[in-house]
């Protein structure tokens, strides 16, 4: 018990100062961790969402922004595809799926999506999961202006089955360009924990048509979300649209432009993560550094411990532990700042990205991170420590007669 | 119990040459002895006492502890002897602030045979203290610090009892009381006892009082 006491004694008598360094080590840990955790989960939640098609074909452009428009529902589409070619892929021997989208109207800001109903029925989402609607709704009648709204919109817009609505015109929300056209929502998607969940889905035809859009665009599409038969008729549909066609783009296949993505800001994590590293360091300078301002007042406590017969080596251990105890404060403290910053992080990502980061994911770094601020903080204790191991005794027990 | 012999410890001056403290020839003292020692402030009692006790390292000659060489001895060895055969009451105590009396005095055990918090109570009792354990020092009169010192010296059970001008920051009446108590426990405990003081009311209650001056050449008599 004799160490426990001592640094339990100590860490008491210099309240304060424990209580800054914990904290500053807290927030070092806590930003690193949310740092790492919101990367490798939304790369995950990213990854795993494109999954479920292999390409996706859209107007001449950037392949990024074609993915991320079609499949994630940011950004505006880059222009349209006409039906012939839309049929073309739709028939392509290679093509198991095409599932065509129309953007081009919000609610409220909430993207509002045409497609067909194979896109519900015939699509898994991830692997192994169809779309699903909450009990007491159905998916909508392609012949008629439904609407089945993604779990997010309709938790935030209090939207509910029977409920109708007036869509917007654009993807941003202008409260002077409703149309007039009226839809009934019919089912509330179950959560999918992907942007399908920030999106009103309506059929492709009510886009195409919608009062107010262009007549001639009427039966053109945003954009086809492919599932190949074999991945490797990707190649060839690649040489045909990107290398021979100069209409169309095909972005495939889908992981690699969404890896790549990542790859392009993938220095902002770098940055991130090089911040939170400099806390750490910071955090570990202030263990040593108030530990180290306190060494004068501990040295006639230490010099009474040393004539009751302490060892060298326990004032060493104390001091040591009593860092260590101050990385532990400061690591538990830090999951404690994490789960609250991630949380709050994890929330702006979903509303704009519709991507579900959890909090409860576990990860290595959830332990090694914690345990790397105990060892950061012993690491801050040890010169400190080497001081009390060096102190005298005799010099420190005043006064002498 | 203690043995002595050609004893040396030098400090270096500020002006940097060489200044012999203590130089003591001879001393010893039996198991259950108690011995005064007379001496004015600056003739080196405490640097003799810290030599005893192993904080400090002599110079020259041997210390004998209960049959240890010090000398033979390496640092932590030094340092478990202390903790477990010798108890020190200092002139101001040096009780830890920031601990209460009854930690001041488990922590004391523990960097020797272990830590005792039945023993310690019942020690705390024997000086009048079983109603301050939560204490904390600076909560306590001067008189009731002193005997949280001596229970925290007595605690181990020591062989031999070194009390630094232990009476020194105390009041006539308190003086006589922590003397008594000291006395009596050493005795009880078998302990050997070497007092250092000044005070001469104190030495008076000694049968064998020796002159620091005469034990030690290098302070003139």
């Amino acid at each position: 018990m004799t160490i426990p006491l001592i640094v339990y004694r100590s860490l008491r008598q210099h309240a304060l100062s424990t209580l800054v360094t914990a904290a500053s080590l807290a927030l070092a840990c806590g930003l690193l961790l949310t740092v790492w955790m919101v990367k490798v989960q939304t790369q995950r939640a990213f990854l795993d969402t494109s999954t479920a098609f292999d390409a996706v074909l859209g107007a001449r452009g950037s392949k990024l922004q074609l993915v991320l428009n079609a499949i994630f529902h940011l950004e505006a589409s880059p222009g349209n595809v006409s039906a012939a070619d839309y049929e073309a892929i739709k028939h392509h021997p290679a093509v198991k799926a095409a599932i065509p989208i129309a953007v081009g109207d919000n609610y409220f800001g909430w993207r509002i999506v045409g497609t067909i109903p194979g896109m519900f029925t015939d699509i898994e989402y991830t692997r192994g999961k169809h779309y699903a609607v909450e009990a007491g709704g159905r998916f909508f009648d392609p012949a008629k202006r439904e609407a089945v709204v993604g779990a997010l919109v309709a938790r935030r817009l209090g939207l509910s089955v029977g409920d109708t609505f007036k869509p917007y015109h654009g993807l941003s929300f202008n409260p002077n360009a409703q149309h007039p056209d009226v839809y009934t929502i019919t089912g509330i998607l179950e959560p999918t924990n992907t942007p399908a969940d920030r999106v009103i889905w309506i059929p492709l035809a009510g886009v195409q048509t919608m009062t107010g859009h262009d007549p001639q665009a009427a039966t053109e599409v945003s954009a086809v979300l492919i599932q190949l038969r074999a991945p490797s008729a990707g190649m060839m549909l690649d040489i045909l649209y990107n290398r021979q066609g100069n209409r169309l783009t095909l972005a495939y296949p889908v992981g690699a432009i969404i890896a790549d993505l990542f790859g392009k800001i993938s220095w902002l994590d770098r940055v991130l993560a090089l911040i939170a590293y400099l806390v750490a360091v910071v955090a570990a300078g202030s263990v040593l550094a108030s530990i180290y301002a306190s060494m004068a007042a501990r040295r006639r406590d230490i010099a009474i411990l040393r004539s009751l017969g302490a060892r060298r080596r326990t004032v060493f251990g104390a001091i040591l532990t009593e860092a260590a105890v101050i990385g532990l404060l400061g690591a538990v403290t830090g999951v404690l700042v994490y789960a609250g910053l991630f949380t709050v992080v994890a929330g702006v990502i979903r509303v704009q990205t519709g991507v579900v980061l959890d909090v409860l994911q576990w990860h290595p770094v959830l332990v090694i991170c914690p345990l790397a601020m105990i060892a950061l903080g012993a690491a801050g204790g040890i010169v400190p420590a080497w001081k009390a191991y060096r102190i005298s005794v005799a010099e420190n027990l005043a006064p002498s007669s | 119990m203690l043995a002595i012999a050609d004893l040396k410890k030098s400090f270096v001056t500020p002006e940097g040459g060489p200044a012999l403290i203590v130089d003591v020839p001879a001393f010893s003292l039996t198991a259950g002895e108690q011995v005064a020692v007379r001496g004015e402030s600056g003739s080196g009692k405490t640097t003799f006492l810290h030599l005893i006790a192993g904080i400090l390292a002599a110079d020259a000659g041997r210390i004998a502890v209960d049959g240890r060489d010090m000398a033979e001895l390496g640092e932590a060895e030094r340092d478990r002897l202390r903790a477990e055969k010798i108890g020190y009451i200092f002139q101001t105590f040096n009780l830890l602030q920031g601990y209460t009396v009854l930690e001041n005095v488990v922590l004391g055990m523990s960097f020797g045979p272990g830590a005792d918090r039945a023993q310690a109570k019942i020690l705390l009792e024997r000086v009048g203290l079983g109603h301050r354990l939560s204490h904390y020092p600076r909560q306590l009169s001067t008189g009731q610090q002193q005997r949280v010192a001596v229970a925290r010296a007595l605690a181990n059970r020591p062989r031999l009892v070194l009390a630094d001008e232990p009476t020194g920051n105390l009041d006539r009446k308190h003086a006589r009381a922590a003397l008594a108590l000291i006395r009596e426990t050493c005795r009880e405990a078998g302990a050997a006892l070497l007092l250092v003081s000044h005070d001469e009311e104190v030495l008076a209650q000694f049968e064998g009082v020796r002159d620091f001056a005469s034990l030690n050449r290098s302070v003139s008599p």
